[in-house]
Protein backbone atom coordinates (compact mmCIF):
# COMPACT_ATOMS: atom_id res chain seq x y z
CA UNK A 1 0.00 0.00 0.00
CA UNK A 2 1.36 3.42 -0.92
CA UNK A 3 -0.05 6.21 1.65
CA UNK A 4 1.18 9.03 -0.65
CA UNK A 5 -2.04 11.87 0.53
CA UNK A 6 -0.90 15.54 2.13
CA UNK A 7 -4.08 15.77 4.00
CA UNK A 8 -6.83 14.12 5.55
CA UNK A 9 -10.08 15.50 4.89
CA UNK A 10 -12.69 13.13 5.30
CA UNK A 11 -13.73 9.59 4.96
CA UNK A 12 -15.93 10.22 1.93
CA UNK A 13 -12.33 10.71 0.48
CA UNK A 14 -10.54 7.18 1.02
CA UNK A 15 -10.72 4.36 -0.47
CA UNK A 16 -11.19 1.06 1.67
CA UNK A 17 -7.71 -0.03 1.26
CA UNK A 18 -6.55 3.25 2.55
CA UNK A 19 -8.89 2.56 5.37
CA UNK A 20 -7.61 -0.34 6.39
CA UNK A 21 -4.03 0.83 5.71
CA UNK A 22 -4.51 3.11 8.37
CA UNK A 23 -6.11 0.66 10.95
CA UNK A 24 -3.49 -1.46 10.54
CA UNK A 25 -0.75 1.15 11.42
CA UNK A 26 -2.46 2.43 14.25
CA UNK A 27 -2.22 -1.28 15.68
CA UNK A 28 1.82 -0.98 15.53
CA UNK A 29 1.40 1.97 17.91
CA UNK A 30 -0.65 0.72 20.64
CA UNK A 31 3.00 -0.70 21.93
CA UNK A 32 3.88 2.76 23.06
CA UNK A 33 1.28 3.61 25.06
CA UNK A 34 1.85 0.87 27.34
CA UNK A 35 5.77 1.48 27.86
CA UNK A 36 7.26 3.33 30.80
CA UNK A 37 8.83 5.58 28.12
CA UNK A 38 5.62 6.66 26.26
CA UNK A 39 7.62 8.38 23.14
CA UNK A 40 9.16 7.75 20.26
CA UNK A 41 11.14 10.10 17.55
CA UNK A 42 10.05 9.27 14.79
CA UNK A 43 8.54 12.43 13.87
CA UNK A 44 11.68 14.64 15.50
CA UNK A 45 11.74 18.25 14.24
CA UNK A 46 8.10 18.72 12.39
CA UNK A 47 5.81 20.96 13.92
CA UNK A 48 2.53 20.70 13.75
CA UNK A 49 -0.32 23.65 14.41
CA UNK A 50 -3.33 22.46 16.88
CA UNK A 51 -6.08 25.14 15.64
CA UNK A 52 -9.31 24.93 17.13
CA UNK A 53 -11.98 27.16 16.29
CA UNK A 54 -14.80 25.35 18.35
CA UNK A 55 -14.84 23.86 21.54
CA UNK A 56 -13.13 20.53 21.84
CA UNK A 57 -11.25 18.64 25.07
CA UNK A 58 -11.53 14.97 23.61
CA UNK A 59 -10.33 15.25 20.43
CA UNK A 60 -7.94 18.27 20.68
CA UNK A 61 -5.57 16.68 24.10
CA UNK A 62 -5.83 13.25 21.81
CA UNK A 63 -4.23 14.93 19.13
CA UNK A 64 -1.71 16.85 21.18
CA UNK A 65 -1.00 14.02 23.48
CA UNK A 66 -0.26 11.92 19.70
CA UNK A 67 2.21 14.67 18.67
CA UNK A 68 3.76 14.64 21.65
CA UNK A 69 4.71 11.09 21.42
CA UNK A 70 6.17 11.34 18.42
CA UNK A 71 8.54 14.21 19.38
CA UNK A 72 6.53 16.48 17.35
CA UNK A 73 6.93 19.88 18.23
CA UNK A 74 3.18 21.44 19.05
CA UNK A 75 1.44 24.67 19.05
CA UNK A 76 -1.77 25.49 20.16
CA UNK A 77 -4.19 27.83 18.86
CA UNK A 78 -7.47 29.42 19.91
CA UNK A 79 -9.68 32.27 18.38
CA UNK A 80 -10.32 33.55 22.13
CA UNK A 81 -6.80 34.48 22.98
CA UNK A 82 -5.86 35.44 19.60
CA UNK A 83 -5.73 37.95 16.34
CA UNK A 84 -9.09 36.59 15.24
CA UNK A 85 -10.00 38.70 18.23
CA UNK A 86 -8.83 41.55 15.83
CA UNK A 87 -10.55 41.23 12.51
CA UNK A 88 -7.93 39.14 10.96
CA UNK A 89 -9.44 36.17 8.44
CA UNK A 90 -9.03 32.78 8.86
CA UNK A 91 -7.10 32.78 5.27
CA UNK A 92 -4.53 35.36 6.77
CA UNK A 93 -3.96 33.62 10.29
CA UNK A 94 -3.22 30.38 8.61
CA UNK A 95 -0.82 31.81 5.81
CA UNK A 96 1.24 33.89 8.97
CA UNK A 97 1.58 30.61 10.61
CA UNK A 98 2.78 29.24 7.62
CA UNK A 99 5.40 31.74 7.20
CA UNK A 100 6.77 30.47 10.34
CA UNK A 101 7.62 27.38 9.04
CA UNK A 102 5.09 24.56 10.30
CA UNK A 103 4.76 21.17 8.72
CA UNK A 104 0.54 20.43 9.40
CA UNK A 105 -2.48 21.92 10.64
CA UNK A 106 -4.76 20.16 12.72
CA UNK A 107 -8.09 22.47 12.32
CA UNK A 108 -11.73 22.34 13.59
CA UNK A 109 -14.08 25.08 12.30
CA UNK A 110 -17.75 25.01 12.49
CA UNK A 111 -18.07 25.94 8.38
CA UNK A 112 -18.10 22.56 6.51
CA UNK A 113 -15.38 22.15 4.17
CA UNK A 114 -13.00 25.11 5.36
CA UNK A 115 -10.14 22.40 5.53
CA UNK A 116 -11.20 21.19 2.30
CA UNK A 117 -10.54 24.54 0.54
CA UNK A 118 -7.62 25.20 2.49
CA UNK A 119 -5.84 21.91 2.09
CA UNK A 120 -5.66 23.25 -1.95
CA UNK A 121 -4.41 26.74 -0.60
CA UNK A 122 -1.30 26.06 1.41
CA UNK A 123 1.44 23.19 0.50
CA UNK A 124 1.65 21.61 4.27
CA UNK A 125 -0.38 18.95 5.58
CA UNK A 126 -3.88 19.85 6.84
CA UNK A 127 -5.80 17.42 9.54
CA UNK A 128 -9.90 17.84 9.40
CA UNK A 129 -10.28 17.47 13.45
CA UNK A 130 -14.01 18.17 12.74
CA UNK A 131 -15.58 20.88 10.04
CA UNK A 132 -19.46 21.83 11.18
CA UNK A 133 -21.74 18.96 10.53
CA UNK A 134 -19.74 17.53 7.62
CA UNK A 135 -16.96 15.01 8.49
CA UNK A 136 -14.81 14.12 11.95
CA UNK A 137 -12.50 11.66 9.96
CA UNK A 138 -10.15 10.69 13.08
CA UNK A 139 -12.88 9.93 15.26
CA UNK A 140 -14.56 7.48 12.74
CA UNK A 141 -11.14 6.10 12.29
CA UNK A 142 -10.82 5.37 15.93
CA UNK A 143 -14.42 3.93 16.18
CA UNK A 144 -13.83 1.67 13.13
CA UNK A 145 -10.33 0.47 15.04
CA UNK A 146 -12.38 -0.28 18.13
CA UNK A 147 -15.02 -2.27 16.73
CA UNK A 148 -12.63 -4.10 14.64
CA UNK A 149 -10.57 -4.57 17.79
CA UNK A 150 -13.67 -6.12 19.71
CA UNK A 151 -15.36 -8.07 16.87
CA UNK A 152 -12.55 -8.94 15.04
CA UNK A 153 -14.17 -7.44 11.33
CA UNK A 154 -16.23 -4.60 10.23
CA UNK A 155 -18.05 -6.46 7.07
CA UNK A 156 -21.23 -7.70 7.63
CA UNK A 157 -21.97 -6.36 11.10
CA UNK A 158 -25.25 -4.64 11.70
CA UNK A 159 -24.31 -1.00 13.31
CA UNK A 160 -26.64 1.44 14.33
CA UNK A 161 -26.32 5.12 14.99
CA UNK A 162 -28.61 6.78 17.49
CA UNK A 163 -29.57 10.55 17.40
CA UNK A 164 -29.50 13.67 15.85
CA UNK A 165 -27.89 12.32 12.40
CA UNK A 166 -28.46 15.66 10.93
CA UNK A 167 -26.05 17.52 12.85
CA UNK A 168 -23.39 14.87 13.23
CA UNK A 169 -20.25 14.63 11.52
CA UNK A 170 -19.55 11.61 13.43
CA UNK A 171 -22.70 10.16 12.09
CA UNK A 172 -21.53 11.32 8.20
CA UNK A 173 -17.62 9.90 8.64
CA UNK A 174 -19.16 6.70 10.15
CA UNK A 175 -21.36 6.27 7.72
CA UNK A 176 -19.02 6.56 4.59
CA UNK A 177 -16.14 4.60 6.57
CA UNK A 178 -18.60 1.84 7.02
CA UNK A 179 -20.33 1.52 4.50
CA UNK A 180 -16.96 1.17 2.54
CA UNK A 181 -15.87 -1.66 5.09
CA UNK A 182 -19.36 -3.18 4.07
CA UNK A 183 -21.05 -3.22 7.09
CA UNK A 184 -24.42 -3.07 7.38
CA UNK A 185 -25.85 0.41 8.85
CA UNK A 186 -28.85 1.85 10.36
CA UNK A 187 -29.19 5.19 11.77
CA UNK A 188 -32.20 6.08 14.21
CA UNK A 189 -33.53 9.08 15.40
CA UNK A 190 -36.85 11.38 15.33
CA UNK A 191 -37.62 12.34 11.66
CA UNK A 192 -36.60 15.67 12.12
CA UNK A 193 -33.20 15.09 12.91
CA UNK A 194 -32.69 11.94 10.08
CA UNK A 195 -32.26 13.41 6.53
CA UNK A 196 -34.32 12.30 4.22
CA UNK A 197 -31.94 11.91 1.81
CA UNK A 198 -29.59 9.70 4.25
CA UNK A 199 -30.88 6.56 2.68
CA UNK A 200 -28.42 7.24 -0.56
CA UNK A 201 -25.61 6.89 1.46
CA UNK A 202 -26.67 3.33 1.64
CA UNK A 203 -27.90 2.89 4.81
CA UNK A 204 -31.67 2.54 6.32
CA UNK A 205 -33.39 4.90 8.50
CA UNK A 206 -35.56 3.87 11.03
CA UNK A 207 -37.40 6.29 13.37
CA UNK A 208 -38.30 3.79 15.84
CA UNK A 209 -35.14 2.72 18.44
CA UNK A 210 -37.18 -0.44 19.54
CA UNK A 211 -37.32 -1.61 15.77
CA UNK A 212 -34.07 -0.38 15.15
CA UNK A 213 -32.25 -2.63 17.81
CA UNK A 214 -33.30 -5.59 16.46
CA UNK A 215 -30.18 -8.08 16.11
CA UNK A 216 -27.18 -5.54 15.90
CA UNK A 217 -23.52 -6.23 16.88
CA UNK A 218 -22.79 -2.42 17.59
CA UNK A 219 -24.75 0.61 19.09
CA UNK A 220 -23.90 4.00 18.39
CA UNK A 221 -25.27 7.02 20.53
CA UNK A 222 -24.41 10.63 19.65
CA UNK A 223 -24.33 13.25 21.43
CA UNK A 224 -27.89 15.20 21.69
CA UNK A 225 -26.18 18.15 20.70
CA UNK A 226 -28.40 21.09 22.47
CA UNK A 227 -26.01 24.16 21.58
CA UNK A 228 -27.39 23.21 17.73
CA UNK A 229 -30.92 22.73 18.61
CA UNK A 230 -32.35 26.19 18.53
CA UNK A 231 -34.93 25.59 15.74
CA UNK A 232 -37.39 23.35 18.02
CA UNK A 233 -37.11 20.24 15.65
CA UNK A 234 -38.44 17.78 19.14
CA UNK A 235 -40.36 19.00 21.67
CA UNK A 236 -38.13 18.06 24.87
CA UNK A 237 -35.54 16.61 26.32
CA UNK A 238 -37.61 14.30 28.37
CA UNK A 239 -39.47 13.43 25.21
CA UNK A 240 -36.41 12.76 23.20
CA UNK A 241 -34.97 10.26 26.55
CA UNK A 242 -38.57 8.52 26.61
CA UNK A 243 -37.94 7.44 22.53
CA UNK A 244 -34.64 7.39 21.96
CA UNK A 245 -32.49 6.97 25.42
CA UNK A 246 -30.70 3.30 25.53
CA UNK A 247 -32.53 1.90 28.38
CA UNK A 248 -32.07 -1.60 29.50
CA UNK A 249 -35.00 -2.98 28.15
CA UNK A 250 -34.87 -1.25 24.69
CA UNK A 251 -31.13 -2.90 24.69
CA UNK A 252 -31.34 -6.19 25.15
CA UNK A 253 -32.81 -6.05 21.74
CA UNK A 254 -29.45 -5.96 20.74
CA UNK A 255 -27.29 -8.80 20.18
CA UNK A 256 -26.02 -10.29 23.78
CA UNK A 257 -22.79 -8.96 23.11
CA UNK A 258 -23.35 -5.75 21.21
CA UNK A 259 -20.88 -3.24 21.91
CA UNK A 260 -22.22 0.45 23.10
CA UNK A 261 -19.95 3.54 21.69
CA UNK A 262 -20.33 7.22 22.12
CA UNK A 263 -18.04 9.86 20.93
CA UNK A 264 -18.12 11.80 23.58
CA UNK A 265 -19.06 13.89 25.72
CA UNK A 266 -22.22 11.86 26.91
CA UNK A 267 -24.82 13.45 28.56
CA UNK A 268 -25.51 10.83 30.67
CA UNK A 269 -29.19 10.62 31.59
CA UNK A 270 -30.21 11.63 28.05
CA UNK A 271 -28.96 9.88 25.49
CA UNK A 272 -27.38 6.96 27.86
CA UNK A 273 -29.02 6.10 31.32
CA UNK A 274 -26.27 6.16 34.16
CA UNK A 275 -26.74 2.87 34.55
CA UNK A 276 -24.90 2.18 31.18
CA UNK A 277 -20.98 3.39 32.77
CA UNK A 278 -21.24 0.71 34.57
CA UNK A 279 -21.89 -1.43 31.91
CA UNK A 280 -19.11 -4.30 30.55
CA UNK A 281 -20.51 -3.70 26.49
CA UNK A 282 -19.93 -0.24 27.08
CA UNK A 283 -16.47 0.76 25.17
CA UNK A 284 -16.71 4.54 25.37
CA UNK A 285 -13.27 4.82 27.36
CA UNK A 286 -11.67 2.70 25.26
CA UNK A 287 -12.59 5.01 22.48
CA UNK A 288 -10.93 7.73 24.06
CA UNK A 289 -7.52 5.55 24.08
CA UNK A 290 -7.66 4.51 20.56
CA UNK A 291 -7.83 8.25 19.95
CA UNK A 292 -4.52 8.81 19.98
CA UNK A 293 -3.00 5.72 18.52
CA UNK A 294 -5.14 6.56 15.35
CA UNK A 295 -3.80 10.12 15.39
CA UNK A 296 -0.42 8.79 15.85
CA UNK A 297 -0.84 7.04 12.63
CA UNK A 298 -2.41 9.51 10.80
CA UNK A 299 0.75 11.94 11.53
CA UNK A 300 3.15 9.33 11.10
CA UNK A 301 1.27 8.48 7.46
CA UNK A 302 1.40 11.96 6.70
CA UNK A 303 4.49 13.56 7.53
CA UNK A 304 6.46 10.37 7.90
CA UNK A 305 8.01 10.27 4.94
CA UNK A 306 9.30 11.83 1.49
CA UNK A 307 6.47 13.15 -0.46
CA UNK B 1 24.05 -13.20 -7.87
CA UNK B 2 26.14 -15.87 -5.47
CA UNK B 3 25.39 -17.75 -2.59
CA UNK B 4 27.64 -16.61 0.11
CA UNK B 5 26.55 -19.52 3.17
CA UNK B 6 23.92 -21.93 2.82
CA UNK B 7 21.66 -23.93 5.47
CA UNK B 8 24.64 -26.26 6.72
CA UNK B 9 27.02 -23.31 7.09
CA UNK B 10 24.63 -21.61 8.72
CA UNK B 11 23.70 -23.82 11.39
CA UNK B 12 27.14 -24.26 11.92
CA UNK B 13 27.62 -20.54 12.34
CA UNK B 14 25.05 -19.88 14.55
CA UNK B 15 26.17 -23.05 17.15
CA UNK B 16 29.71 -21.51 16.78
CA UNK B 17 28.13 -17.89 17.86
CA UNK B 18 25.88 -19.58 20.76
CA UNK B 19 29.29 -21.29 22.15
CA UNK B 20 30.52 -17.87 22.04
CA UNK B 21 28.18 -16.15 24.53
CA UNK B 22 28.57 -19.22 26.75
CA UNK B 23 32.45 -18.79 26.50
CA UNK B 24 31.73 -14.73 27.42
CA UNK B 25 29.51 -15.07 29.71
CA UNK B 26 30.13 -18.31 32.48
CA UNK B 27 26.49 -16.55 33.91
CA UNK B 28 24.09 -16.67 31.88
CA UNK B 29 21.09 -16.25 34.17
CA UNK B 30 21.10 -12.34 33.17
CA UNK B 31 20.76 -13.02 29.43
CA UNK B 32 18.21 -11.18 27.09
CA UNK B 33 18.76 -12.27 23.49
CA UNK B 34 16.69 -9.28 21.35
CA UNK B 35 16.42 -9.89 17.58
CA UNK B 36 16.28 -7.09 15.35
CA UNK B 37 13.63 -7.37 13.23
CA UNK B 38 12.56 -8.63 10.94
CA UNK B 39 15.34 -11.06 10.53
CA UNK B 40 17.38 -10.98 13.27
CA UNK B 41 13.67 -11.92 15.63
CA UNK B 42 14.41 -15.94 14.39
CA UNK B 43 17.86 -15.74 14.57
CA UNK B 44 17.69 -14.71 18.17
CA UNK B 45 15.28 -17.43 18.69
CA UNK B 46 17.46 -20.31 17.13
CA UNK B 47 20.41 -18.97 19.27
CA UNK B 48 18.19 -19.23 22.45
CA UNK B 49 17.08 -22.78 21.67
CA UNK B 50 20.88 -23.76 20.46
CA UNK B 51 22.29 -22.49 24.35
CA UNK B 52 19.56 -24.57 25.82
CA UNK B 53 20.14 -27.62 23.87
CA UNK B 54 24.50 -26.76 25.10
CA UNK B 55 23.83 -25.58 28.68
CA UNK B 56 20.17 -26.30 29.59
CA UNK B 57 19.30 -23.22 30.26
CA UNK B 58 16.60 -21.33 29.18
CA UNK B 59 17.87 -17.28 27.91
CA UNK B 60 14.62 -15.46 27.10
CA UNK B 61 14.48 -13.72 24.18
CA UNK B 62 12.44 -10.59 22.80
CA UNK B 63 11.98 -8.75 19.13
CA UNK B 64 12.46 -5.45 18.87
CA UNK B 65 11.07 -2.79 15.35
CA UNK B 66 13.26 -0.03 15.22
CA UNK B 67 10.79 1.92 12.45
CA UNK B 68 10.14 4.34 15.03
CA UNK B 69 13.92 5.20 15.89
CA UNK B 70 15.34 5.48 12.02
CA UNK B 71 16.75 8.59 10.80
CA UNK B 72 15.81 8.51 7.21
CA UNK B 73 12.17 8.11 7.62
CA UNK B 74 11.97 11.97 6.16
CA UNK B 75 14.18 10.42 2.84
CA UNK B 76 12.63 7.28 2.13
CA UNK B 77 9.52 7.71 -0.36
CA UNK B 78 7.20 4.82 1.33
CA UNK B 79 5.88 4.03 4.78
CA UNK B 80 7.94 0.62 6.03
CA UNK B 81 6.11 -1.89 7.78
CA UNK B 82 6.14 -1.59 11.23
CA UNK B 83 6.43 -5.21 13.25
CA UNK B 84 6.11 -6.61 16.36
CA UNK B 85 8.11 -5.44 19.54
CA UNK B 86 7.89 -7.80 22.02
CA UNK B 87 10.11 -7.07 25.44
CA UNK B 88 7.88 -8.90 27.81
CA UNK B 89 10.49 -8.78 30.93
CA UNK B 90 12.26 -5.90 32.26
CA UNK B 91 15.89 -5.07 30.75
CA UNK B 92 16.94 -3.23 33.73
CA UNK B 93 20.04 -4.40 34.55
CA UNK B 94 20.37 -7.44 32.40
CA UNK B 95 22.92 -8.07 29.51
CA UNK B 96 21.36 -7.37 26.29
CA UNK B 97 22.80 -9.19 23.18
CA UNK B 98 21.07 -7.63 19.94
CA UNK B 99 20.89 -9.81 16.67
CA UNK B 100 20.37 -8.91 13.59
CA UNK B 101 21.04 -10.59 10.37
CA UNK B 102 23.87 -7.91 8.88
CA UNK B 103 25.80 -5.29 9.69
CA UNK B 104 26.44 -2.49 7.02
CA UNK B 105 26.39 1.18 7.78
CA UNK B 106 25.03 0.60 11.19
CA UNK B 107 22.10 2.90 11.52
CA UNK B 108 20.08 0.20 12.40
CA UNK B 109 21.81 -0.99 14.95
CA UNK B 110 22.32 2.79 16.19
CA UNK B 111 18.18 2.72 16.09
CA UNK B 112 18.20 -0.29 18.02
CA UNK B 113 20.29 0.74 21.19
CA UNK B 114 17.90 4.15 21.21
CA UNK B 115 14.85 1.65 20.84
CA UNK B 116 16.17 -0.67 23.96
CA UNK B 117 16.74 2.35 26.17
CA UNK B 118 13.56 3.48 25.85
CA UNK B 119 12.76 0.13 27.78
CA UNK B 120 14.87 0.09 29.95
CA UNK B 121 18.74 0.36 31.59
CA UNK B 122 20.66 -2.57 30.83
CA UNK B 123 23.91 -3.26 32.32
CA UNK B 124 25.36 -4.19 29.34
CA UNK B 125 24.07 -4.28 25.35
CA UNK B 126 26.67 -6.05 22.90
CA UNK B 127 25.96 -6.78 19.27
CA UNK B 128 25.44 -10.05 17.37
CA UNK B 129 25.76 -10.08 13.24
CA UNK B 130 25.27 -12.87 11.00
CA UNK B 131 27.08 -11.41 8.51
CA UNK B 132 29.04 -8.31 8.52
CA UNK B 133 29.84 -6.80 5.40
CA UNK B 134 31.51 -3.50 5.92
CA UNK B 135 30.29 -0.12 5.12
CA UNK B 136 30.27 1.59 8.46
CA UNK B 137 29.03 5.06 8.74
CA UNK B 138 28.98 5.12 12.33
CA UNK B 139 31.19 3.97 15.32
CA UNK B 140 28.99 0.51 15.44
CA UNK B 141 31.40 -2.60 16.38
CA UNK B 142 29.91 -5.80 16.53
CA UNK B 143 31.11 -8.10 19.41
CA UNK B 144 30.37 -11.70 17.72
CA UNK B 145 30.14 -11.89 14.14
CA UNK B 146 29.05 -14.94 11.86
CA UNK B 147 31.40 -14.26 9.23
CA UNK B 148 32.74 -11.35 7.46
CA UNK B 149 31.82 -10.59 4.02
CA UNK B 150 33.53 -7.70 2.28
CA UNK B 151 31.23 -5.93 -0.44
CA UNK B 152 30.79 -3.20 -2.74
CA UNK B 153 28.51 -0.53 -2.68
CA UNK B 154 26.87 -1.88 -5.89
CA UNK B 155 25.84 -5.41 -3.74
CA UNK B 156 23.25 -6.51 -1.79
CA UNK B 157 23.93 -9.00 0.99
CA UNK B 158 20.66 -11.14 1.32
CA UNK B 159 20.24 -13.40 4.46
CA UNK B 160 17.03 -15.95 4.37
CA UNK B 161 15.76 -17.88 7.39
CA UNK B 162 13.51 -20.71 6.81
CA UNK B 163 11.05 -19.07 9.14
CA UNK B 164 10.36 -16.37 7.02
CA UNK B 165 11.86 -17.96 3.45
CA UNK B 166 11.68 -21.04 3.65
CA UNK B 167 15.08 -21.55 3.22
CA UNK B 168 18.56 -20.73 5.02
CA UNK B 169 20.92 -19.20 2.84
CA UNK B 170 22.97 -15.69 2.11
CA UNK B 171 23.09 -14.51 -1.06
CA UNK B 172 24.76 -11.35 -2.63
CA UNK B 173 23.34 -9.32 -5.27
CA UNK B 174 24.34 -6.64 -8.14
CA UNK B 175 22.47 -3.53 -7.78
CA UNK B 176 21.08 -3.00 -11.02
CA UNK B 177 19.94 0.45 -12.93
CA UNK B 178 16.63 0.32 -10.54
CA UNK B 179 18.33 -0.49 -6.95
CA UNK B 180 17.92 -4.20 -8.03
Amino acid sequence: MDFKRKDLLGLEDLTRDEIFFILDTAKSFEGILNRRIKKVPILRGKTVVNLFFEASTRTRMSFELAEKRLNIDVLNFSPSNSSVLKGESLRDTIKNILAMRVDCFVLRHSTPGTPHFLAKEIPVSIINAGDGAHEHPTQALLDLYTIREAKGKIEDLRVLIVGDIAHSRVARSNIWGLTKLRAKVRVCGPPTLIPPMIEQMGVKSYFSLEEALQGVDVIMMLRLQRERQTKGLFPSINEYRDFFSLSEEKLKLAKEDALIMHPGPVNWGVELPFKIRENRRNVILGQVTNGIIIRMAILYLLLGRRR
Amino acid sequence: MAKLMDEREMVRILLRLAHEILEKNKQTEDLILIGIQRRGAPLAERISKLIKEIKGKEVPTGSLDITFYRDDLTRIGYHPVVRDTNILIPIDDKKVILVDDVLYTGRTARAALEALLDFGRPRKIELLILVDRGHRELPIFPNYVGKNIPTSLEEMVEVKVKEIDSRDEVIIIKKGKNGL
